[in-house]
């Protein structure tokens, strides 16, 4: 076999790629972590502290405490998922993307090297803000393993969506349409912000289908150890979320669609 | 062994522009080759497809023996590109383009930083090492291609158009530089508008119209075979009208600018004896465009009416 194809030198241009997302993240951190501290303090600050404290606790916990795995969740899948939208389709718009497709390394490197970057991002400022929501409040960790699970399953999948979306984006404007059209929106409706149980039924019905709402209650349970919902439904649909956007992506990638001419 | 091996390849776009035609091409090892031809005619795209970013419509390559379809990873790591156009970002630093360049190769980060820092300072970018690439002007940014090529010290080095913009002393440097290489065993194959470049580096050459391979042949037998070409004189002492010579035209462009054609056979001694004759005093001579240029466009013209005169 060959020294440069083989699992070495893809282990190599793995790190390299990595590597090269942190460093770009890092580079604009302005741009990339600055931001969600200033909106999550701002949420803790109005939703938690101030509206907070007119709401009825819920299961035991007060209102503030309730939000934060929500908020903690919502900033890994925000972040992970615009980390790899941008990062390649500005790749793809600055043709560097041509560096690493002329070069020997396989389409599952690339894609675990973008995957893991965007996660990183994601996974980072969730600390972040898990870190500014500890200055409002205390909470437990009831389930540890679980909350870590669920964290970096999440990360992985949006991260995922975001290459995804990079691939096919054309515009600029088309890293942004998803996010704004479509996981806001399921996420805002996705029980960061309240419980289900506070629904009238249909509405609590619906929301089972809202994936990012099953993300959020097996979060919820890992840190409150209060869930919704049963928490391997959370497993079930990020691990199908996982492996199906995976399997698009890479097949995407394969296929050269939107790369090659 | 053939360093490249390109047969029958065709490429139609998605638009529908049909790009390549269906061309053979076969580049010796150790060859320091020239791909010329017009604006469009097809160059960027053979160079596209060889380096696996532009997909082939149908057609076969292989580098050093390996079969671009079957051996992809071999074919690229033995491939080195210098493109046309930037495709680099421009916020990444300079030392980091090569070391990440690298390592998509599988190169250990402390090999890629030592060949970084060679490469660097043989293109005279060393000192902008730290600096975000775009930082650089029109013709550093190309030699930070040429740098970036050369990270996983590629057997096949294609430069499309490298010394475009340029300036003359380092393009002369870039020059002796890729001799350099070539001297050492690296086959070369190069695009370029600047047809002196290509008849002072290249052996052979093969010049490419529409989407086909119009003329392949070895660079001085090609260059013997221009039939005319035109001198240029700039005179000491302005004339009034041009010299009757037999045997030769002339023509004679200001008062001291005299132009002469000579036929292959006719002699340049024997020229300058009969303008020493006529009492001509001569300050300098050149020739009126550099022989390749002339004998390009010649091939091109008869090409484009050969398609004329198809029914
Ligand atoms: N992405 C593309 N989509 C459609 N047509 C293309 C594309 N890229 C190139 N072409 C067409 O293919 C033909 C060959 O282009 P190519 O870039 O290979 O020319 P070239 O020989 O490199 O020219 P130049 O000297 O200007 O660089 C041209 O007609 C061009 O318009
Ligand atoms: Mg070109």
């Amino acid at each position: 076999m060959n020294p440069r194809t083989g699992f070495y030198p893809n282990w190599i241009a793995f790190q390299t790629i990595l590597h090269r997302e942190v460093t770009r993240f890092m580079r604009i951190w302005p741009q990339t972590l600055f931001p969600p501290v200033i909106t999550m303090s701002l949420y803790f600050l109005i939703f938690g502290k101030f509206i907070g404290s007119q709401i009825r606790p819920i299961e035991g916990y007060v209102y503030i405490q309730y939000l934060v795995p929500g908020l903690v969740l919502m900033s890994i899948m925000n972040n992970s998922y615009a980390n790899t939208s941008a990062s390649f389709f500005l790749a793809k718009f600055n043709k560097s993307i041509e560096e690493m497709l002329i070069a020997p390394l396989s389409n599952l490197t690339i894609l675990l090297g973008f995957m893991l970057g965007g996660a990183v991002r994601g996974l980072l400022v969730g600390l972040i803000v898990l870190v500014i929501g500890l200055l409002f409040t205390h909470i437990p960790l009831m389930h540890p393993l679980i909350m870590l699970f669920i964290a970096i399953l999440s990360a992985m999948v949006f991260s995922l969506g975001g290459f995804i979306n990079g691939i096919y984006a054309k515009r600029f404007d088309d890293i942004s349409f998803i996010p704004t059209f479509v996981l806001t929106p399921l996420t805002y409706l996705g029980g960061v912000f309240y419980s289900t149980q506070q629904l009238p039924p249909l509405w609590r019905q619906l929301s089972w289908f809202n994936p990012i709402f099953s993300m959020v209650d097996s979060f919820r349970f890992g840190i409150l150890g209060i869930s919704d919902l049963p928490s391997f439904y959370g497993f079930a649909v990020v691990l199908l979320f996982f492996l199906a956007l995976f399997a698009w992506a890479w097949y995407l990638l394969r296929k050269g669609v939107g790369i090659k001419v | 062994m053939t360093a490249l091996s390109v047969r029958n390849l065709r490429k139609v776009y998605t638009n529908g522009t049909v790009a390549l035609k269906g061309i053979d091409l076969d580049v010796a090892q150790g060859d320091f080759f020239a791909l010329l031809g017009q604006n469009g005619a097809g160059k960027s795209t053979t160079i596209g497809i060889i380096s696996s970013l532009i997909t082939k419509t149908s057609g076969k390559i292989s580098v050093l023996g390996h079969d671009l379809d079957l051996e992809t990873a071999q074919v690229k790591s033995l491939l080195g590109v210098v493109p046309q156009e930037m495709n680099f970002s421009l916020f990444e630093k300079i030392s980091d383009i090569l070391i990440f360049q690298a390592g998509y190769y599988g190169i250990r980060r402390a090999l890629a930083i030592e060949r970084m820092e060679m490469y660097l300072n043989e293109m005279g970018l060393w000192h902008l090492r730290d600096q975000p690439a775009i930082q650089l002007s029109g013709g550093m940014k190309r030699r930070l291609m040429v740098a970036r090529a050369l990270m996983n010290q590629p057997k096949l080095l294609i430069l499309d158009e490298p010394t475009a913009g340029v300036d003359v002393e380092l393009r002369h440097s870039l020059w002796r530089f890729l001799t350099q290489l070539n001297e050492q065993g690296t086959t070369i194959i190069l695009t370029t508008h600047y047809l002196e470049e290509a008849e002072r580096l290249c052996k052979n050459v093969a010049i490419i119209d529409g989407g086909e391979i119009i003329e392949k042949a070895n660079m001085k037998l090609l260059i013997n075979r221009t039939s005319m070409q035109t001198l240029v004189f700039d005179l000491e002492l302005p004339l009034f009208h041009a010299p009757k010579l037999d045997d030769y035209q002339t023509q004679l462009i200001d008062e001291l600018t005299l132009e002469v054609q000579i036929k292959r056979g006719q002699s340049i001694n024997e020229l300058i004896q009969f303008l020493n004759e006529q009492n001509i005093r001569i300050a300098s001579m050149r020739n009126k465009t550099n022989r390749l240029e002339e004998l390009f466009l010649h091939l091109i013209t008869e090409n484009k009416r050969n398609k004329v005169d198809e029914p």
